[in-house]
């Protein structure tokens, strides 16, 4: 960071000590009854310049420094885990960031935030990180956006991280747009791709926009980390491999990261349906064919013989047969797994932006000109209510041992 | 309570073309309307201000043109509107379209609730409302399903946030940011006299100047990053249709999926 991005104005400065204890990342001290700024802990938060009685701070952000770009190294994945549980997309990423990190010839590095996750460290450095940054607080136990922000631009400016991946998950996109912006570098959401430019040693983040109808290539050239959100199931995670071995660090951070302004109160699982549409690899979808809400017990069905989730087309769920969170398209979930399957669903273009990257689709409709037999692998024309129960009973009889 | 609602303007249907000289899209042709979730957002805060009185202001960067969806948002029942507008902005990516609304609000001074809508369904970024956030160094709240309580004498402000296995509940101290989902409310018509207010309304226009930005801040020049490409992905390719009796159909299909199952 440049020096010029903050500043205490010695003439102003009457060395009361309120930004002292203001401070969140302890980077202020007193010298000479002049308040002194240790700019490797400060992350620019503002939280002096607010405290002071005397306008004696002030901060010019943002600057447009150009950046030494060849400090920076190693590839970091963001490793998202709720109740000590880590998230699938975590996976996929490390798996993307060995095959980044072997083309620039560095390290893959995992940062893991939460509590007593200490003994899911191993499980990071079998399946590709090369070093695993631990930041293990009680206060990090529950996601609050702004402390995981803290901490990780606290990070970033600590190690000079080349590249910064996490999923394009709630969490991660929620995190991760703070980060980049107390950094400033740049973010692109959503990726697909990503690869690298040797020669430049830049990564190419390649990303949907429009609802997958063009493709965007999007580089950053002049600021570090070079930052990205991934999607769920399109980079493949490694496999397992207990005998890698890896480097631990666990950063005990001096000072305060927590911002008081923010409280979790609550979570509340959903406890309807056993796989979320964001995991699936499979997910069943229902819309206005089925006729009634009840109908969506076949859906169920199916979506339970196929371990799936189970998404809804927006006329299912305005029609009250189904909570919004399972809706799929422009104004609910963006989702690609590898299978999807469209029961009564005629594919208006608002629900194929939603779907339309999965690996497979599988439509089912009455209507031979539905628009969502454009984009299917495969299109059955018939009624739901007979082929559904068809195919149930084909994959019991594949699930059953005798078979 | 003051309200400041972040909007943007967006091509109606997704089926946009590229120019493929300067990589850029081509919207001409193309009719506009207010990002779908940002309408949520409209009518979040109206009701927030229906509920606990104060105002609400609605804020957009964007060319010329976009001084209609603002004049919808007035017509929906927002107090008052303001277009940031200067050739300078364009090109902005995430970093510098939330500098220049996060300066914006805090030329507009005293806000107490900042409301955006989960992303825009032309980016489908989601980083904006986070970005303004972090720039204000105001608390967020993603992803809102619901407000449960604001309590102005305790500065506070409950919220449930939608997830991907359920919903949490946040407490945030204001001035905050929220970004809002579909399910929060269901968006109200405009109402005739909403209409007439709305058409004969003055918006001003702030440029950088008005915003004390300088113009490698903004625009092209302050994004950090670059679009280098833009393309049409392949089209999928024409799939198989089977017809027939259901059994017979179903045991064709499950045998094509077999490979995928394991």
């Amino acid at each position: 960071m440049s020096e010029k991005l903050i500043k205490v104005i010695k003439k102003k400065c009457i060395g009361c000590g309120l930004c002292v204890k203001a401070c969140p990342f302890s980077a202020i001290s007193l010298v000479n009854k002049i308040a002194v700024i240790d700019l490797e802990k400060c992350n620019l938060c503002g939280a002096c310049k607010d405290a002071c009685k005397f306008e004696a701070i002030v901060i010019s952000k943002p600057k447009i420094v150009k950046l030494e770009t060849e400090e920076y190294k190693d590839v970091w994945v963001f490793i998202e885990q709720e109740n000590q549980n880590i998230a699938g997309v975590s996976f996929e990423l490390l798996g993307k960031a060995k095959d980044l990190a072997k083309q620039l010839d560095c390290k893959v590095i995992g940062v893991f935030l939460g509590y007593n996750i200490k003994d899911k460290v191993n499980t990071l450095i079998y399946k590709g990180a090369d070093k695993v940054i631990v930041v293990d607080k009680p206060e990090l136990k529950n996601f609050i956006a702004e402390n995981y922000a803290n901490v990780i631009s606290h990070l970033i400016r600590k190690y000079k991280p080349e590249i910064f991946i996490a999923g394009a998950t709630t969490m991660g996109r929620s995190l991760i747009s703070r980060i980049a912006v107390n950094i400033r570098t740049g973010l692109t959401a959503d990726c697909t791709g990503l690869d690298i430019d040797k020669e430049k040693r830049l990564l190419i983040q390649t990303r949907p926009a429009f609802g997958g109808n063009i493709m965007a290539q999007i580089i950053t050239t002049d600021y570090r980390p070079q930052m990205a959100t991934v999607r769920h199931k399109v980079m493949k995670e490694l496999v397992l491999d207990e005998s890698r071995k890896g480097e631990i660090i666990i950063e005990e951070l001096d000072g305060q990261f927590i911002d008081k302004r923010v409280k979790f109160i609550e979570f509340f699982k959903e406890e309807v349906y056993n796989v979320n549409l964001a995991d699936a690899d499979i997910i069943v979808s229902g819309g206005r064919g089925l006729g009634e809400g009840k109908n969506f017990e076949l859906i169920r069905e199916l979506a339970s013989v196929l371990n799936a989730g189970v998404g809804a087309s927006r006329a299912a769920v305005d029609s009250g047969w189904i909570p919004y969170s399972h809706q799929v398209g422009q104004t609910g979930r963006t989702v690609a797994p590898k299978i999807y399957i469209a029961c009564g669903i005629s594919g208006q273009i608002q629900h194929l932006v939603g779907m339309q990257s999965s690996k497979i689709i599988v439509a089912i409709n009455k209507d031979p000109q539905a628009p969502i037999f454009k984009v299917a692998n495969f299109g059955i024309v018939g009624d739901l209510f007979k082929v559904i129960p068809a195919i149930i009973k084909e994959l019991k009889k594949l699930n059953s041992p005798t078979s | 309570m003051k309200v400041v609602i972040c909007i943007k303007q967006v091509p109606e249907t997704t089926e946009v073309k590229i120019n493929p000289e300067t990589n850029t899209l081509i919207r001409e042709g193309v009719a506009s309307i207010i990002n779908p979730f940002d309408m949520y957002a409209i009518e979040e805060g109206i009701r927030i201000k229906e509920k606990y009185s104060g105002k609400t202001i609605v804020l957009t960067m964007g060319p010329p043109q976009a001084d209609s969806a603002l004049r919808e948002a007035l017509s929906l029942g927002i107090d008052e509107a303001i277009h940031l507008c200067d050739k300078a902005f364009a090109g902005s990516d995430t970093w510098a379209t939330s500098l220049v609304l996060a300066k914006a609000i805090e030329k507009i001074g005293e806000v107490d609730l900042v409301i955006c809508g989960k992303q825009a369904s032309d980016g489908d970024t989601a980083q904006v409302g986070p970005g303004i956030s972090a720039h204000l160094n105001f608390p967020q709240a993603t992803y809102v399903k619901k407000i449960k309580e604001i309590s102005l004498e305790k500065r506070i402000i409950r919220v449930e946030r939608l997830l991907e296995d359920g919903y949490e509940v946040l407490e945030l101290q204001l001035p905050a940011l929220l970004t809002v989902v579909k399910e929060i409310n269901e968006p109200r018509m405009p109402s005739l006299r909403g209409k007439l207010k709305a058409k004969s309304a003055q918006i001003p226009i702030w440029t950088i100047k008005d915003l004390e930005l300088k113009e490698e801040e903004v625009g092209l020049k302050g994004s950090p990053t670059q679009v280098v490409r833009i393309f049409t992905p392949p089209p999928r390719q024409s799939g198989v249709i089977f017809q027939g009796e259901p059994q017979e159909i179903a045991g064709k299909l499950v045998e094509e999926l077999k490979k995928y199952l394991l």
